[in-house]
């Protein structure tokens, strides 16, 4: 089956900054795809290159259904997009905002004012209270749900969007996330979604591409990007991650000894590209290492030891700062039972051990 | 025809470059032809003989710049240099205060905004003559001094320095108040309460923290004054007569009577020139880095 | 605001209000004054209104001045308003060199714009007459409007043009759905300044009208020039009025928005 979209090899270079260095990637049909990375990253410009505000170096090519739109403008190219600051005309009224992509294409009156209705319908907004309001009469929210009718009444064969929740409150951002994927699921229209929010793009997306200067770091799902981060940038990126450097020190059972600068060591599952005697650096999850007393660790787990710094109440967590060494802290996630019952059997300055299993090392690529 | 449009729009859409100069070329020529082509011809012209008709023989001459060290001529140069920079001194000392009151104004901020904005745009000749009306022998002033016993001859209001820059200031006030209006507008409320809180009186709130942030729309206040004042013609010509001639009416008369273009020609690059070093300080003092804290 | 503002602050501001606008309002009130030659008065009169009727150089210099607005303003807006667009909206070489040609006629002396476009008038041996006067008045207005429609541009967002040509709409469509709606009250009221400009410019007007074409201001300075009366505060009354009005509108167009 040929993908929603391809880029090839597609560069953007804005003066003297490259916005999107040598890009190439497919999109599958009917897919959620976000875009995800931080400001300045190449994730916006990468929209408006597909949009076709923007038209890439000479060399690349973009295809939307495996035909060539790279010369194209942005009407002739079959898509919509949802704008972060919802780009409402707001000189028409909501039905005229919504009808005016339908009116574009030469549809008969007739025929536009059934279809407005349902686009109204299908993002939740009663068309009879709202058809005849203007933008600048409506929340936030609304002008959200109105944005996305706009886009979804020409029933493109892709949709963009591009931060559309990125001004919204949390509890509505919560709700309209499950939305947008009830949406792509029913109408099985491809997403490419621009966020900068990792939280929003795991909750929604089938695949990630998770971009840094102007390059994808990682694509993939969203567990493979948050389980197996392949770059320091993706683990710290993607929620929160302890690093840990170290040097490879000789091979026992299937694993690998990591000598630390201490002369400890740490064991790690053999995975190809790994030599002896080099220096890897390896992430893990907060909530992927526990706390021991310094004698009391399982043979299976890794340890460091150290001092506990501090100890952060977050509610469903708590956080536990471990000073390993001068300069170099891990952070322990453990789930909080409840302080005032059961609380935490640490305290500032408490000598301790920091366990993990050799399995929860992420070894990363960019060291 | 549709089609045929769009696809030249499509073409023309993939050229950002040529589609900007389209929209530029017309306003663009427009300018650089009837506008900066014109100086520059000028400026040529002064530098030319003069010709038997007014008009201008090939060559080269600085002998239309060397008039100017005519006392003469020297004078009226002083007098317009001195009369611009007392006017532009008044109208910031009147229109600071007005541009404070409006930008700290709720209800009436609107009115009093159109109040001041409604001389800048109404015809020049009409308020210039509106104080000929009071000034004048026969005049609203001295009619009503005459009436209360006040004076016993009329007043020689006319045809004075004094209503030359009254005239002007009247005419170029808005001038003033407009860009400071601009910077006060924009100056956070907060920023006074913070200073209070530092312990600064109103004296120094003023001196300390609104001065200096207006200062971009004081320096763009008096540019703006200080331009037109210079090449100013109307005030000088109805209400101050032969003796307040300044250099716009010089210009004026070697155009009209005395029909010698190249010196009127080199008068009016006088006046370009002193325009341009307006404007040259006025671009430097505003990109200028912030001096180090002293002591 | 912290505190209220101290009395003399308020006296200072009445009085130049006063002195801005008290000559024009005396001026106003005097058109209906009977008395032709001194400025007590000695009851209303319409006279010096109905003698502006009789008063062919006026007529014919309103005809010109009306003209000579209509022409010039329709031109110097189109061009404006594009170069606008293209200021707003383009990403091109050349920016700066163009803004600086944009703010020459904004701080360019009237008097020096007059006599340098009669000098080229004169070297290219172009008679002087309606032509001239709607070249210049185009030249200098030109700038006027480009100001305040880039005023207008600014508050606009550029995604809104993005948007529609994701809808479909082209490039010209596109213009005339969404763009030009919200700029026209920017248009308008850049429009209705440029009438204005034209309307009352003597200066300029003054070189390159010729001996055969005169517009009103340059009728009405020629009255002022001879001897003052009456008649110069009616028809000075009536420009105010006209002016004022214009004024009011371009005020009201340049302020209304779709509030966001």
């Amino acid at each position: 089956m040929t993908p929603a979209v391809e880029f090839r090899r597609v560069s953007k270079t804005f003066g003297s900054t490259r916005a999107v260095d040598d890009l190439s990637l497919t999109v599958a049909r009917g897919e959620f795809f976000s875009l995800l990375g931080p400001s300045g990253c190449g994730k916006t410009t990468t929209l408006r290159l597909l949009a076709g505000f923007e038209a890439p170096d000479p060399g690349g090519a973009i295809l939307i259904d495996g035909a060539e739109v790279t010369a194209m403008r942005p009407y002739q190219r079959n898509l919509s997009m949802v704008f972060q600051s919802y780009a409402l005309f707001p000189h028409l009224s909501v039905e005229r905002n919504v009808a005016f992509g339908l009116e574009q294409r030469k549809l008969p009156r007739p025929g536009i004012v059934p279809r407005v209705r349902q686009a109204l319908e299908l993002v939740r907004l009663d068309p009879d209270t709202f058809s005849r309001r203007m933008p600048s009469q409506l929340s936030g929210g609304q002008r959200q749900r109105v944005a996305l009718a706009r886009a979804l009444v020409l029933e493109p064969a892709i949709l963009l969007l591009d931060e559309p929740l990125g001004a919204t409150d949390l509890k509505l951002r919560k709700e309209m996330q499950l939305e947008l994927k009830a949406l792509n699921r029913r109408l099985g229209m491809t997403f490419v979604y621009v966020t900068h929010d990792q939280e929003e793009a795991l909750t929604m997306s089938d695949r990630i591409a998770v971009m840094d200067h102007a390059r994808v770091a990682q694509l993939g799902t969203p567990a493979e990007i948050y389980e197996n981060p392949r770059t320091a940038f993706v683990a710290g990126f993607i929620g929160a991650s302890n690093f840990v450097d170290g040097q490879t020190g000789g091979r026992a059972d299937g694993q690998w000894l990591v000598r630390r600068p201490d002369g400890r060591t740490f064991r790690l599952p053999d995975q190809p590209g790994l030599r002896d005697d080099t220096p890897v650096r390896i992430a893990v999850r907060p909530e992927w290492m526990d706390l021991f007393r310094p004698d009391q660790v399982p043979p299976e787990e890794n340890a460091i030891p150290g001092s506990v710094r501090e100890v952060i109440y977050l509610g469903e967590t708590m956080h536990v700062i471990v000073d390993i060494a001068e300069g170099e802290s891990l952070t322990v996630a453990l789930r909080n039972e409840g302080q005032l019952i059961k609380p935490l059997p640490w305290k500032a300055g408490d000598r301790v051990a920091v366990g993990w299993l050799p399995e929860d090392c992420q070894v990363l690529e960019d060291h | 025809m549709t089609d045929r449009r769009r696809r030249f729009l499509a073409w023309l859409g993939r050229r950002p470059v040529l589609q900007a100069w389209t929209l530029i070329a017309p306003a663009g020529l427009w300018l650089l032809l009837f506008f900066l082509v014109p100086i520059l011809l000028m400026i040529g012209y002064s530098v030319m003989p003069r010709g038997t008709y007014g008009g201008v023989e090939s060559g080269f001459t600085l002998e239309h710049y060397a008039r100017f060290f005519d006392p003469l001529y020297l004078a009226i140069l002083g007098r317009t240099v001195v009369v611009a920079l007392v006017c532009t001194a008044l109208c910031l000392l009147l229109g600071y205060p007005v541009a404070w009151v409006i930008a700290r104004s709720r209800r009436w901020r609107n009115l009093l905004m159109f109040l001041v904005v409604l001389p800048f745009w109404t015809s020049f000749l009409v308020r210039t003559f509106a104080m000929i009306f009071l000034l004048r022998d026969t005049g609203l002033i001295n009619t009503m001094l005459l009436s209360l016993g006040l004076v016993e001859a009329p007043l020689t209001l006319l045809y004075t320095p004094f209503a030359v820059l009254a005239g002007m200031v009247y005419s170029f006030l808005p001038f003033m108040v407009l860009p400071i209006y601009a910077t006060l507008e924009k100056l956070d409320p907060a920023l006074l309460e913070a200073a209070s809180v530092l312990g600064a009186r109103p004296a120094a709130r003023f001196r300390r923290v609104v001065l200096p942030l207006s200062m971009p729309g004081v320096v763009a206040g008096c540019l703006l004054v200080f331009i037109p004042a210079l090449g100013s013609f109307l005030p000088s010509d109805l209400l101050g007569g032969a003796k307040q001639m300044l250099i716009g009416n010089l210009i004026q008369n070697q155009f009209a009577a005395a029909r010698h273009w190249p010196f009127g020609s080199a008068a009016s690059t006088v006046v370009m020139a002193g325009v341009l070093v307006g404007v040259l300080l006025y671009l430097r003092t505003r990109d200028r880095p912030a001096p180090a804290m002293p002591g | 605001m912290t505190g209220r503002q101290p009395r003399w602050l308020g006296a200072i501001v009445a009085l130049v209000y006063l002195f801005l606008h008290l000559p024009l309002l005396v001026l106003v009130v005097f058109s209906f004054n009977a008395s032709r030659f001194s400025v007590e008065w000695t009851g209303f009169t319409l006279e010096w209104y109905r003698q502006l009727l009789e008063r062919p150089d006026i007529l014919a210099g309103l005809r010109v001045s009306l003209v000579v607005g209509v022409i010039s303003t329709a031109v110097a807006t189109a061009l404006g308003t594009l170069l606008a667009l293209a200021l707003a909206r383009g990403r091109f070489r050349g920016r700066g060199a163009l803004e600086s040609l944009l703010y020459v006629p904004l701080v360019t002396p009237e008097i020096v714009a007059g006599i340098s476009l009669l000098v080229l008038f004169a070297g290219l041996k172009i008679a002087l007459g309606l032509t001239t006067i709607v070249i210049a008045h185009v030249a200098f207005s030109v700038s006027f409007v480009t100001v305040v429609v880039l005023a207008r541009l600014a508050g606009m967002d550029r995604s809104q043009e993005e948007a529609a040509l994701v809808l479909g709409a082209d490039e010209w469509t596109t213009f005339f759905r969404v763009t030009l709606p919200q700029l026209l009250p920017g248009v308008v009221s850049g429009a209705l300044l440029a009438f204005t400009l034209s309307f009352d410019d003597y200066v300029i007007t003054s070189f390159v009208a010729g001996s055969g074409t005169s517009t009103l201001p340059v009728v009405v300075y020629g009255m002022v020039r001879r001897n003052i009366d009456p008649t110069i505060n009616a028809i000075s009354t009536l420009v105010l009025v006209f002016t004022t009005l214009l004024i009011w509108l371009a005020d009201r167009a340049g302020r209304e928005r779709f509030a966001r």
